[in-house]
């Protein structure tokens, strides 16, 4: 399967000069950028791993790609996205979030259904990956 | 006290509106009044500001005649107050009345309350030819009355784990007709596809070719295999839209057992039945969305009515989280710049007086939650640059005809509409002039997405280009 995540999942993926145009677009706009990545992509799953803290007081976009390539080189495996935070009064959440890396292969999920009574059914997603303990789901790192 | 003018007042029989206290140029109004502007439209012969003072006083304390009883109580504070009359600019025999109520002429945290005075029996009032509600500033001590929309703009993006870019949408269609299992299948196909949300139509209920029960269960079953082949949360608007409000509230209860996000009502249930909906949303985290079915009978026309901005307001208070508010470019009526008034009364904390969008007030919502407005009815992919340039993200954006009606089928459909809302996306971020080059953005972009290439070779230049008949009559000329 291709997992569908954040703001840009339906385009091609975005080459490093498009990423940084995105993380220009946030530091233009007041939003701190900020790193992520997992092995649990369940569409619930809201809180991924942190790759250290929000980059505040940021001008321009290189540092933050440095941040992604260090997290890229650690975790080669992992999905890794980027965020960009609002904290204007009345909006205090995430302005924008997408994808800089994917596994190379994903196995996407199981719809599992527990028959009720009266033809309900108890649905549930779950990842093939998390099958495996974390670290071992996309491959050896 | 027995001085000439009071006794004048009080004289038994009828007396002008106007000479009992309801026009006022020199009321001052109070931070706590409720403010309302009126078209007023007086039958020849009545004097505009007579007519005006009758809708302040039909509309708060007064009957037709005098009568004593009014004298038991501190009459003067309960009477509303209009302390302002200005000619429409263009359009002869209109005025716009302004008139203040005190806050202690409503319950709190009442639509109804509020609504059967103000727009109660004055509308039907022989002296007027015709009466339209225009605006209304609601103060910030009865905003504090009211809920609020059940999680707001921000609560909805963080459930749904969706920034950045407007949310997408569809209407089943056929709107009627389709079995449980048919439904379902575009359901399926329409978020499978890439689209957030699927709604039922606003006639949609429970009809002998699908019970509610059966839609709910096929449903769910398209909503919960769309999840697990995308990894993204999706939802279907389930219309619990019943006689009464007992079945609706079994309708909602399912919905939520069955894991939807997001449940629908349509206006025709009334306030008290939207307030009781609302809360029932809040106390269960589930989504509510408003279809405004029957809005057009009283909002459209210019001088009789009441307008959408204070439909918006009230649903606002009332609180539902999505509100359909127009497509300017769609098949529905949509001034531009009465449109932006909807969507800024929605989702800003505060709005300006702004009369060039219909906006006659200054508006604090004092942080009640934002309604997400809705633009739905003949939209494409075609139009994708536009409609992010009139509505920003914070709008659901309904393709129905535009993803059901894909000549490669319905995912293909929701397909198109994704990768052209976010390419379109990606370039305004670019910082590129993305109104001017959107043609040739999304053009550029279909070439190597054959589903993008189909929807704007199949819709690509279809317009609905007519005249709007709810435009604002900005220019204000001096009072009476």
């Amino acid at each position: 399967m291709y997992l569908r995540h954040g703001t840009f999942a339906y385009l091609p993926e975005l080459t490093d000069d498009e990423i940084a145009a995105q993380v220009r677009y946030a530091l233009l706009n007041g939003c701190p950028v900020s790193v992520e990545y997992t092995d649990d992509p369940h569409p619930r799953n809201i809180y991924w791993e942190m790759w250290g803290l929000p980059l505040f007081d940021q001008d321009e976009p290189d540092g933050v790609l440095a941040e992604i390539n260090d997290c890229r080189a650690t975790f080669p495996n992992h999905y890794i996205r980027v965020l960009a935070y609002d904290a204007s009064l009345g909006r205090q959440t995430t302005a924008l979030m997408f994808l800089v890396q994917r596994p190379a292969n994903e196995p996407g999920f199981l719809l599992t259904r527990t028959e009720g009574a009266d033809r309900r059914q108890g649905y549930g997603v779950r990842s093939y990956a998390t099958s495996a303990s974390t670290g071992d789901r996309y491959g050896q790192e | 006290m027995a001085d000439g003018a009071a006794k004048d007042r009080w004289d038994p029989g009828v007396q002008k509106y106007a000479d009992m206290g309801y026009y006022n140029p020199d009321y001052e109004p109070k931070q706590t009044d409720v403010l309302a502007v009126f078209r007023v439209s007086p039958q020849d012969g009545v004097d505009p500001i007579e007519a005006a003072a009758a809708v302040a006083g039909e509309s708060s304390t007064a009957t037709w005649t005098v009568v004593w009883t009014d004298r038991l109580t501190a009459n003067t504070h309960y009477q509303a107050k209009c302390y302002r009359v200005d000619e429409v600019s263009g359009r002869p025999g209109e005025y716009f009345a302004y008139v203040a109520y005190d806050i202690d002429l409503f319950e709190e945290g009442s639509i109804a309350n509020l609504t059967s005075s103000i727009i109660g029996n004055v509308f039907g009032f022989k002296p007027l030819k015709a009466l339209r509600l225009e605006d209304m500033r609601i103060p910030v001590a009865y905003v504090k009355t009211f809920q609020g929309p059940p999680h707001g703009i921000v609560m909805e993006r963080e459930y749904l784990n969706k920034y950045g870019r407007p949310l997408l949408g569809a209407t089943v269609k056929p709107k009627l007709g389709l079995s449980a299992r048919n439904y379902g299948r575009v359901i399926y196909e329409a978020c499978r596809g890439g689209l957030d949300f699927t709604k039922d139509d606003e006639n949609i209920n429970s009809q002998p070719f699908m019970r509610w029960r059966d839609r709910f269960l096929f449903g769910m079953e398209g909503v919960n295999k769309a999840m697990a082949e995308t990894g993204e949360l999706k939802g279907h608007y389930f219309n619990v839209t019943a006689a009464t409000l007992e079945q609706m509230y079994e309708r909602a209860e399912f919905a939520k057992e069955q894991g939807s996000v997001v449940v629908m009502i349509d206006l025709t249930i009334g306030y008290t039945a939207m307030q009781s909906m609302s809360h029932w949303a809040r106390r269960n985290g589930v989504l509510l969305h408003l279809h405004r079915a029957g809005h057009g009978t009283y909002t459209r026309q210019k001088t009789h009515g009441v307008s959408f901005r204070v439909i918006a307001k009230w649903c606002r208070l009332i609180g539902v989280d999505h509100l359909h508010a127009g497509t300017v470019v769609g098949k529905l009526e949509g001034d531009p710049a009465t449109t932006r008034g909807f969507y800024d009364t929605l989702r800003d904390d505060h709005i300006p007086t702004n009369p060039a969008n219909g906006i006659f007030f200054d508006q604090d919502w004092a942080s009640l939650p934002s309604v997400m407005p809705v633009a739905s009815g003949g939209i494409h992919a075609g139009q994708m640059h536009q409609l992010l340039d009139l509505f920003g993200d914070d709008v659901v954006l309904q393709f129905g005809g535009g993803t059901i009606g894909h000549p490669l089928g319905i995912a293909a459909g929701a397909e198109a509409n994704r990768v052209a809302l976010e390419t379109v996306v990606k370039a305004r971020n670019e910082g590129r002039d993305f109104l001017r080059e959107g043609p040739d953005i999304l053009r550029r972009t279909a070439a190597s997405c054959k589903p993008l290439e189909v929807a704007l070779a199949t819709w690509g230049d279809i317009t609905f280009d007519y005249t709007s008949t709810d435009s604002p009559d900005a220019v204000l000329t001096a009072s009476v």
